[in-house]
């Protein structure tokens, strides 16, 4: 119908242009384009919000929500979770042996365990610290080894050497040790097997961080022109002198660390218990344990706290009901207003379309 | 800036303050006078250099960047820049330095291109050649290099160089006809006269030999008002002093025409000319909505310089403890250390205004001027407001006012020409009392003679007779119509005679060519001017000659013109023409009472009407009047008044001859639009020079007065029998009881049956209400306020008898009274101009008329009707697109804002931002751009033609509705929440856990990512919600933009860019999106975002629904009938069938 009126315009408008005084061209020129854009006369889909369109999409959310939101509780109650707050003791040397009886339950998990550690009140997100590295000499730059960015300082330098990695994040890893022992019946401890590698993203691990010097495996010589973070007690490159492949900037607990952490209580993967291979048998299988923990990491003077966590992990990640509540809340909201949408579109809706009727 | 005081100054400057004078002496030629005359001081003038570039190309740049920053945006905005460079921030400053140095060289770059245009002008007008006479010969010269005192040579079809006094021309009888089509746009041929006593000097030989000087006043502005005096010296004598008006004239931009050349020596060259100094920028007129974006931003500043205070204070109150201040592994450098902590405490709460800055976007500015401009385009395309019969369509000379259009509250319309057609038609003339109409032309053929007159009352005797063709003859001398030839000289007695139009008259008055026109028809063609006699063919196909002596040109303030002319027989006349009002007092004779009865009924009817009248002159008496006139027309100061004075002594003692009849039809659908402007709650006031019942009766026509409208009149008529001040106390009394009974009305629902006011004011009332009493005792200082008080009561007012500058003390009155309604004023004349440029939104109409209204008006149209359009559509349209995009913009910036702010509480003060710099940097740029630069182009929330059908919809957005500060807070309300909902839905899902399947953790970037991708598509999905009018575009940009923001965040992450010296974000989308929930908590978030805006939207629908949204719900509800009746006609159909088989 549109089109046609466009047409019976275009019509009209070359009558006026053979009698118009001013010459055909003149008026021709002049004349706007007549397209549908230009009238603003695009056809279009003209949607409108009423109590009456939107009730569906209400009823449909709800129905779609409260179900997920079932289904991501339920999930994350699955999910076993332990948690041990390390108590900080001046001595150097601490081990817990409480864990006893609550790794009892760990009857049916099969799958791996991950075992995190946690920091409080350490803020991994001020600005000072967040920016306190630099990415080209993490990521194997010859010339930002020797000559960090300025945005390493107070920790750039020591010695008039170039400190790599630099930086306060760097700094200050997290250098305790964590170990779990399994208590058997019969009183030995048999030391849990932890995997340190495949706690950092790969493309961390594979691209973003890579050693100086390409190809050449002796670490210590292409570091020999550097000095160590002031904090640690050995440098960079014997961090895990057992694994080349985890040694230097590529080292998992490093690159770990050195993802900052969004907020001052976080928790980071430490290690990874693998499931056992024969998938009969419990990850962990129920009895006691003991977690040895060789504590370097000072927390007590910012308040910090210290936590071990071992937890299993489904598709939703750890254990967090925060989403499966929401989820089943916006649902039942969305569902509630739904109904109220629908009492007013009955009441209101009728009279409103009464009253417009007579206009 | 004011180009005169600069001007001024620098005059004063060259000359020193003793020879600042009021006049100039320009020695024509460059020779000095005779020694013995006066000692003239001398003068430097400009070159004829015109410069209209404001740049040259080494001051480009300072002057250019000066400018931009001074605006206030730009300014602070540059403050923002300088901070980031200069203190330790946590943005980079490239995330508002890119923004503004796009914005600052895009500005730029345009007004250098527009500079670089008026350069190329400039040069070729500068450079262009003259012919200058030096030494009796012709030289050829730069334009440029023209000085006050040459004697120039134009050619036909040249373009004077500079303002020119005509010496002599080519045409024996030292006339010359010009268009000064590109000055104010009119383009007949206007004649403008050389110097009586040198327009003998014909030659460039001649022309040098010429020993004179001219004295005349300095430089001003206006076009038509010049005063001068040439003294000649002729063999050493006592000069000749000769007067110079505005007819000896020759402006700059003119263009000489029918004349092969002149001569004519330049006293105004350069920036100096009457062009150049007409050549103003146009005062920056500013919107509403402008004014409530301004208010916001204050609002905005004000919370941006609170959050940075709170934060900074909290920072403190937090690092009271050293441990937080300083914790082991996060030290601080040692210059850090040492700086004062004043120093840090300021640092710091700079750092907070950069973080938070983005909150006043610098993009706004541009989103805003971009939907201007483009926005504007749409008002030159309509096809509805093309008029065919001019070939034009609509201007936009400014596209700031686009929304304006759609606030108005009170419309000033001219009449003639603009309610009006302005294309006269004599309708009848009456001599004496008999009335005579002359035949309408049928089929294009004039029925020649006597046939075209028909007498309705008795045929008058050989008195009568005579009296009759003096009448006739009257018309046919009293004016200044001119015949535009064709070519050939043969062809035009012909021409005229057998009604083929190979001449026609033009004048710049149409009411004059309609009454020569008329006496066509009637019997008697006025010919030509030759030779300063006018000739006419009378009924009996002679040719009567009359020499014009003199012309008394028409005046608004006399209202009447008239022409000395000395008939063939010798005998001196006086022809007078003018309006009933200035003649009738001036008559001693006549059947005055018989033609007034006549001119009041026409007046009634609509008809403008005039009345002629003459007088016999004697020799003696012509003698003395022609001495009165030179000697008003000599002097050189207030030769107007002078002027003026001798009109008044030589135009009186009239013998009444009778009266015209002209009729102006009414605009194609005038009353159609007024009442829309009506019904749309505008209030319609005519603003017109013509008397009263000529006024009142088009306002009847055009529906602007109904039947039952009360008149009230406020005029000289009533304030002579009563005081002004008691007649305006009656008229408030009665206005406001009625008024007290409309809002009852309003309250009850019944609002149509109430009864209406119109006022009807004249000029001279008018002037006493608005005069200032200078006695306090009485309370004179209220009438004011009490008229304010009458015309806000009335639904329509009439001011007659108005002066242009009436119309603009009106305009301003109203502005300024206490509401500030918005007020829009259309005309089509010059004498429109004040009030066009005094309204808030001024419509000039393309009309007879010239051009100089639509030229100084915001927006041009070709016919009143299509002010319907213009505001109930298009000014409808911007409005809501603005006031969506201003609150669309800080309501984006809000939810872009306030998490960051949020995450400082959660970051120790550390002014961490919590999105990456490249995100910071495009969001605004290009992220949430486009949706919504597009929706503020394309929106409609109901259709076009609704819109038109039903101006009630107007009242829906009236007095900036959807820009208050209700709706403000709702809007920035909705930007907190959403803001929350982001943050904490984030901070609970970080919440010391991972959401990855493979146990690995997410850091801050993920944070700042998760919050931000929720947020883009939160604002953009809002936008989303409240486009009504989805188009392809439409859906291409929005679904575009997301899909960019998700390719650019790939990429982004995808890649170590080299050139960045840090990599926090590699792979940080990527990560996240590999993570389930945070799709299931982005999607969640989203929802809790949009839910509450769907809600209030759904439920103010349901329960109080505007007209507009009654509109939308009506149409959804008949497409979906429509759909209904016909499936259910289908049905009907189909079940008819079966059963007939």
């Amino acid at each position: 119908m549109m089109a046609s009126s466009y047409n019976a315009k275009d019509e009209d408008g070359h009558h006026p242009g053979s009698v118009g005084s001013g010459g055909p061209g003149a008026v021709k020129s002049k004349k706007p384009d007549n397209t549908a854009f230009k009238q603003q006369r695009l056809p279009a889909w003209q949607p409108i919000l009423t109590a009456g369109t939107v009730l569906p999409a209400f009823f449909m959310i709800g129905l779609i929500f409260i179900p997920i939101g079932i289904g991501l509780l339920v999930t994350s109650n699955n999910i076993k979770e332990f948690e041990v707050r390390a108590v900080a003791i001046a001595t150097s040397y601490c081990v817990i042996r409480a864990l006893c009886s609550y790794t009892a339950p760990r009857t049916k998990d099969f799958s791996n365990v991950f075992m995190y550690y946690g920091l409080s009140n350490f803020y991994q997100n001020h600005r000072r610290y967040v920016k306190s590295r630099d990415d080209s000499q993490l990521n194997g730059d010859k010339s930002s080894l020797l000559n960090p960015s300025k945005e390493c300082e107070p920790y750039r330098t020591s010695d008039k050497k170039s400190i790599a990695p630099c930086g306060a994040i760097a700094n200050s890893l997290f250098n305790d040790t964590l170990e779990l022992f399994y208590i058997h019946p019969n009183g030995s401890r048999i030391a849990i097997h932890l995997v340190k590698t495949g706690i950092a993203w790969w493309t961390d691990k594979h691209v973003k961080f890579r050693n100086p010097g390409e190809n050449n495996n002796n670490l210590s010589i292409v570091f020999q022109d550097t000095s160590k973070p002031v904090n640690w007690r050995k440098p960079v490159y014997e961090l895990d002198p057992s694994d080349p492949d985890n040694n230097g900037f590529i080292n998992e607990d490093f690159i770990v660390w050195m993802r900052t952490a969004a907020l001052p209580t976080f928790r980071k993967l430490y290690r990874i218990i693998q499931k056992k291979k024969d998938n009969m048998t419990p990850t962990l299988p129920p009895g006691n344990y003991s977690l040895e923990v060789i504590y370097n990491y000072p927390v007590r003077s910012f308040d910090g706290r210290k936590r071990m966590i071992l937890s299993t992990i489904s598709w939703m990640g750890g254990k967090n009901p925060f989403l499966g509540i929401a989820y089943i809340t916006v649902g039942s909201v969305c569902f509630f207003l739904g109904v109220v949408l629908l009492i007013i579109h009955h009441k209101y809706g009728n009279r409103n379309n009464n009253a417009d009727i007579p206009n | 800036m004011d180009f005169s005081t600069i001007r001024n100054l620098i005059t004063r400057y060259c000359t020193g303050e003793e020879s600042w004078v009021d006049s100039r002496t320009v020695y024509i030629g460059h020779k000095v006078p005779p020694p013995g005359t006066e000692a003239y001081i001398p003068q430097r003038f400009p070159d004829n250099r015109v410069v209209s570039s404001k740049y040259t190309f080494w001051n480009f740049i300072p002057k250019n960047l000066f400018e931009q920053f001074r605006r206030i945006a730009n300014f602070y905005f540059l403050i923002i820049f300088l901070v980031q460079l200069i203190i330790d921030t946590p943005t980079s400053p490239m995330t508002s330095g890119l923004p503004l140095f796009f914005v600052i060289t895009v500005t730029a770059i345009k007004q250098g291109y527009e500079d670089w245009i008026r350069h190329k002008a400039d040069n070729a007008v500068n450079q262009c050649p003259v012919h200058v006479i030096q030494h009796g010969k012709v030289v050829r010269k730069q334009s440029q290099k023209l000085q006050v005192g040459d004697i120039v040579q134009v050619k036909e079809d040249e373009t004077f160089p500079c303002d020119l006094i005509l010496l002599s021309t080519s045409r024996e009888d030292g006339t010359c006809f010009v268009t000064t089509a590109s000055l104010d746009g009119e383009s007949s041929h206007k004649t403008y006269y050389a110097v009586q006593d040198t327009k003998a000097f014909n030659t460039a030989e001649e022309v040098d030999t010429l020993h004179a000087t001219i004295e005349c006043e300095q430089p001003q502005p206006d076009l038509y008002k010049f005063v001068g005096r040439i003294n000649i010296y002729l063999d050493r004598d006592e000069p000749i002093a000769r007067p110079l008006g505005s007819e000896n004239l020759l402006l700059r931009g003119a263009t000489l025409k029918n004349t092969e050349y002149i001569h004519a020596v330049a006293i105004y060259t350069g920036m100096e000319t009457k062009m150049a100094l007409n050549y103003q920028s146009k005062s920056q007129k500013r919107s509403a909505v402008e004014k409530s974006m301004n208010a916001y931003l204050i609002v905005y500043l004000g919370i941006l310089i609170s959050k940075a205070l709170i934060n900074t204070v909290l920072k403190y109150v937090w690092q009271a403890n050293p441990n937080r201040d300083e914790p082991w592994y996060n030290q601080k450098t040692e210059t850090e250390r040492q700086r004062h902590v004043l120093i840090r405490a300021f640092t710091d709460f700079l750092a907070f205004m950069v973080l938070f800055n983005y909150i006043i976007p610098v993009s706004m500015y541009v989103t805003v001027e971009m939907q201007k401009f483009l926005g504007s385009y749409f008002i030159l395309w309509d096809d509805d407001m093309f008029d065919e019969e001019l070939g034009e369509g609509p201007l936009v000379n400014t596209s700031d006012l686009n929304e304006e259009l759609g606030q108005v509250e009170y419309v000033f319309t001219d009449k003639t020409g603009t309610l009006t057609e302005n294309n006269m038609e004599l309708r009848e003339c009456c001599v004496d009392g008999n009335v005579y109409v002359p035949h309408a032309i049928c089929n294009g053929q004039i029925l020649p003679g006597a046939a075209g007159m028909d007498m309705i009352d008795s045929s008058p005797g050989v008195d009568g007779k005579e009296r009759e063709e003096l009448f006739f003859r009257a018309l046919c001398l009293c004016h200044t119509v001119q015949v535009k030839e064709e070519e050939t000289v043969d062809g035009i007695k012909r021409g005229i005679h057998q009604g083929k139009s190979t001449s026609f008259y033009i004048s710049s008055s149409p009411d004059e060519v309609a009454l020569v026109e008329g006496m066509k028809r009637l019997g008697f063609t006025y010919l030509r001017l030759k030779d300063s006699h006018m000739e006419i063919l009378n009924r009996e196909d002679e040719m009567e000659r009359f020499e014009l002596l003199e012309v008394l040109n028409f005046d608004s303030v006399r209202r009447r013109m008239s022409v000395i002319v000395k008939s063939s027989s010798g005998e001196y006349y006086l022809f007078c023409k003018g309006a009933d009002s200035s003649i009738f007092p001036r008559v001693v004779s006549g059947k005055v009472e018989q033609v007034r009865a006549r001119v009041e009924h026409n007046a009634v009817e609509g008809l403008r009407t005039l009345c002629v009248a003459y007088k016999k002159l004697t020799h003696e008496e012509y003698d003395q009047t022609c001495r009165l006139l030179n000697s008003a027309k000599l002097a050189l100061q207030d030769r107007d008044k002078k002027l003026a004075e001798a009109y008044d002594v030589i135009e009186k003692d009239f013998i009444l001859l009778g009266a015209t009849a002209v009729e102006d039809r009414l605009q194609d659908k005038a009353a159609d639009t007024i009442e829309s402007l009506h019904k749309a709650g505008m209030k319609v006031w005519v603003l017109t020079g013509d008397k009263m019942e000529t006024a009142a009766a088009t306002c009847y026509a055009s529906k602007l007065f109904h039947r039952n409208t009360q008149i009230l009149e406020l005029t000289t008529k009533r304030t002579e029998e009563q005081s002004l001040h008691d007649v305006l106390f009656d008229l408030s009394r009665t206005v406001l009881r009625q008024h007290g009974s409309m809002t009852r009305d309003i309250f009850s629902g019944l609002s149509g049956d109430y009864q209406d006011y119109g006022l009807i004011i004249d000029g001279a009332t008018l002037s006493a209400v608005l005069k200032p009493t200078q006695d306090v005792t009485s309370n004179g200082g209220n009438y004011k306020e009490i008229f304010l008080e009458i015309c806000r009561n009335c639904s329509a007012v009439l001011c007659c008898r108005m002066a242009p500058l009436q119309k603009a003390q009106i305009v301003k009155l109203i502005k300024a009274s206490k509401e500030h309604p918005i007020t829009l004023a259309i005309g089509d004349g010059a004498n429109d101009v004040s009030m066009i440029l005094e309204a808030h939104v001024g419509i000039g109409i393309m009309g007879k008329e010239g051009r100089q209204a639509a030229r100084n008006s915001d927006y041009a149209i070709t016919k009143f009707k299509h002010l319907k359009k213009m505001l109930l559509v298009h000014g409808h349209y911007y409005y809501i697109r603005i006031a969506e995009l201003v609150q669309y913009f800080f309501y984006k910036n809000v939810c872009f804002i306030f998490p960051q702010f949020l995450y400082q509480f959660f970051c120790g003060f550390s002014q961490q931002p919590l999105y990456d710099t490249a995100y910071l940097t495009l969001y605004n740029i290009s992220f949430t751009s486009l949706p919504i630069l597009l929706y503020s182009l394309m929106e409609q929330h109901i259709n076009m033609d609704i819109l038109k059908r039903d101006p009630s919809l107007y009242r829906d957005i009236a007095k900036n509705s959807l820009l208050r500060w209700p709706t403000f807070i709702y809007w920035t309300l909705l930007g907190v929440f959403d803001a929350m909902v982001f943050f904490f839905g984030a901070f609970f899902l970080f919440d010391n856990t991972t959401f990855t399947s493979n146990g690995q953790m997410f850091g801050n970037w993920t944070f700042g990512t998760l919050v931000f991708t929720v947020l883009v598509f939160t604002v953009t999905l809002k936008l989303a919600l409240d486009t009504h009018y989805w188009t392809w575009i439409n859906h291409f940009v929005i679904w575009g933009s997301l899909l960019f923001y998700v390719i650019f965040s790939l990429l982004w992450g995808g890649i170590i860019w080299p050139f960045l010296n840090y990599q926090r974000m590699y792979y940080v989308f990527m990560q996240m999106l590999s993570s389930g929930p945070a799709w299931l908590s982005i999607i969640l978030l989203i929802i809790v975002s949009l839910l509450p805006d769907v809600v209030k939207k759904v439920l103010c629908r349901a329960l109080c629904p505007t007209t507009t949204e009654r509109i939308q719900r009506m149409r959804a509800d008949r497409i979906f009938e429509r759909v209904e009746t016909n499936i259910r006609d289908s049905l009907l159909d189909g079940i008819q069938n079966t059963t007939e088989a």
